[in-house]
């Protein structure tokens, strides 16, 4: 697992969602297997380990580490149409969803060749 | 013994109808029933000692004294014979009122053993509202329609049992299966309502028999169990179909690890958020805050659980035929019967009696 700040430095604060999101999608883009999570919450401890139990290796932004993690959940929550704001995960840059989806995901069989094509995954 | 004085009536002649029952009462401690001559003669020696209890003796028969002693014999056996047939008849009654009440009592043995079933949903209820000093009504509610939902299960199944017998087309079939499944989902549903009043009630299976409550995980059966205890009654299955089972096993067992661990991790969270001293926990103004907001994620984990339990039915049922499907629907929903029965069996067994 690697830990990430979300490098705010290099972008100006703002209070817009847009550019929140946009920050998202960029650090999502950045590895096969991106999850924001928050370090207390123990769904986002559960998602991390059926990762990490699969042989995978995810990207893991800490959003209560992160002096914008508010700005990052608040637009997370924007994304996903209410609800907690965290876990969620992208594979490949690609939005997978919250603990739900990357559940019925997992049952249904579509996300090892997910975390394959994205080459997050070999054999 | 026959004599004409065995008709007992209530004649001027004898004039003791009244005074009988005083006798034969009395009668009845020193005879019990038997009558000898002897113990007649006895008993009017005993009798003639007794005067105070004696009121009869007012007859002028007792101015005749040979024929009254062959009088008082005769009357004498006569009560005996009476107090015999009385105390007959008063033991056949109680005989009669005593296997009645055993009757009764086994009949109340069984009611009351439905009634622990249904009354074990009230008895946690009790407990739970003893506990937290306040009605859940949502808790309440949950009682009152699981009731009804396991009513409505045991009737589903059974029906889907008896269609399995006939030849039925798998069209017809497959709305039975689909009835069946949504009933399950129909459970989740309410589960979901119950666990935004109370996570704790639902994942400790307050609401569930003590062996079904033995497997419980994350408030309900684990996933994986559904597949183990439904595979053998499947067979024959292809080869391709028990790739894709043990596959769907597989993938369970992954997804109730990672669930389970997130579990601990919330009680470990929890244990230290407790024990903790004071200031200077991170981000939160208290211990206590942070504890509650740690309970309520709870609710998600059971949310989870369920949503799993969920997609595992959706799954194997898209695995199997309709066939397939119905006779693993079956035998699921009586694994659970018996794990209920047996929890009857167990809280009926009698202390002392070896298992």
């Amino acid at each position: 697992m690697q830990y990430h700040q979300s490098e705010s430095r290099m972008y100006y604060s703002s209070s817009s969602v847009a550019e929140s999101l946009e920050r998202v999608v960029r650090l999502a883009s950045g590895s096969a297997v991106v999850i924001f999570s928050v370090s207390t919450c123990c769904m986002c401890h559960a998602v991390k380990r059926l990762f990490c139990g699969m042989g995978v290796n995810p990207t893991v932004y800490e959003l209560d580490q992160d002096p914008s993690g508010q700005e990052i959940e608040r637009a997370l929550s924007h994304l996903l149409g209410g609800g907690s704001a965290v876990p969620v995960v992208f594979i490949g840059g690609k939005l997978v969803g919250a603990m739900d989806r990357v559940m019925a995901s997992h049952i249904g069989g579509t996300l090892v060749p997910l975390l394959k094509e994205a080459g997050a995954l070999w054999l | 013994m026959t004599s004409p004085t065995t008709q007992f009536a209530p004649s001027s002649r004898l004039g003791l109808y009244e005074p009988m029952h005083q006798m034969s009462m009395w009668e009845e401690d020193t005879f019990d029933g038997n009558i000898s001559p002897h113990a007649a003669a006895v008993c009017i020696i005993n009798d003639a000692d007794d005067k105070a209890d004696y009121t009869s003796d007012k007859s002028a028969e007792d101015s005749r004294p040979s024929r009254a002693i062959s009088d008082k014999i005769q009357r004498r056996l006569a009560q005996n014979r009476e107090a015999a047939r009385k105390s007959r008849q008063r033991k056949k009654v109680y005989v009669q009122q005593l296997e009645t009440s055993r009757l009764k009592l086994a009949q109340l043995e069984l009611e009351l053993e439905r009634a622990r079933q249904q009354g074990m949903l009230i008895a946690g209820a009790t407990a739970h509202m003893g506990l937290c000093g306040s009605v859940s009504s949502g808790i309440a509610i949950f009682e009152v329609e699981y009731s009804h939902w396991l009513d409505q299960q045991e009737r589903k199944i059974t029906e889907l049992k008896n269609v399995l017998q006939t030849p039925l087309g798998d069209p017809e079939l497959n709305v039975m299966v689909e009835t069946v499944l949504s009933h399950y989902c129909r459970l989740f549903h309410m589960k979901r309502d119950a666990a935004r009043a109370d996570a704790f009630y639902l994942v400790s299976g307050m609401w569930k028999t003590p062996v079904e409550r033995f497997f419980l995980w994350i408030g309900g059966f684990k996933p994986s169990e559904l597949i183990n205890v439904v595979m053998p009654q499947l067979q024959p299955l292809t080869e391709e179909q028990t790739a894709n089972i043990n596959n769907l096993k597989h993938l369970c067992m992954q997804a109730e690890d990672a669930l389970s661990q997130g579990m601990e991790k919330l009680q470990q969270t929890l244990a230290q958020s407790v024990t903790l001293p004071g200031p200077g926990i991170r981000n939160y103004c208290s211990p206590t805050a942070f504890a509650l907001e740690n309970l309520e994620s709870l609710e998600g984990f059971i949310n989870q659980g369920d949503h799993l339990r969920q997609q595992t039915l959706k799954h194997m049922a898209h695995i199997l035929t309709t066939r397939q499907a119905a006779n693993g629907l079956v035998a699921f929903g009586e694994y659970f019967q018996r794990l209920r029965a047996l929890s009857s069996l167990w809280s009926a067994r009698s202390p002392g009696e070896p298992a």
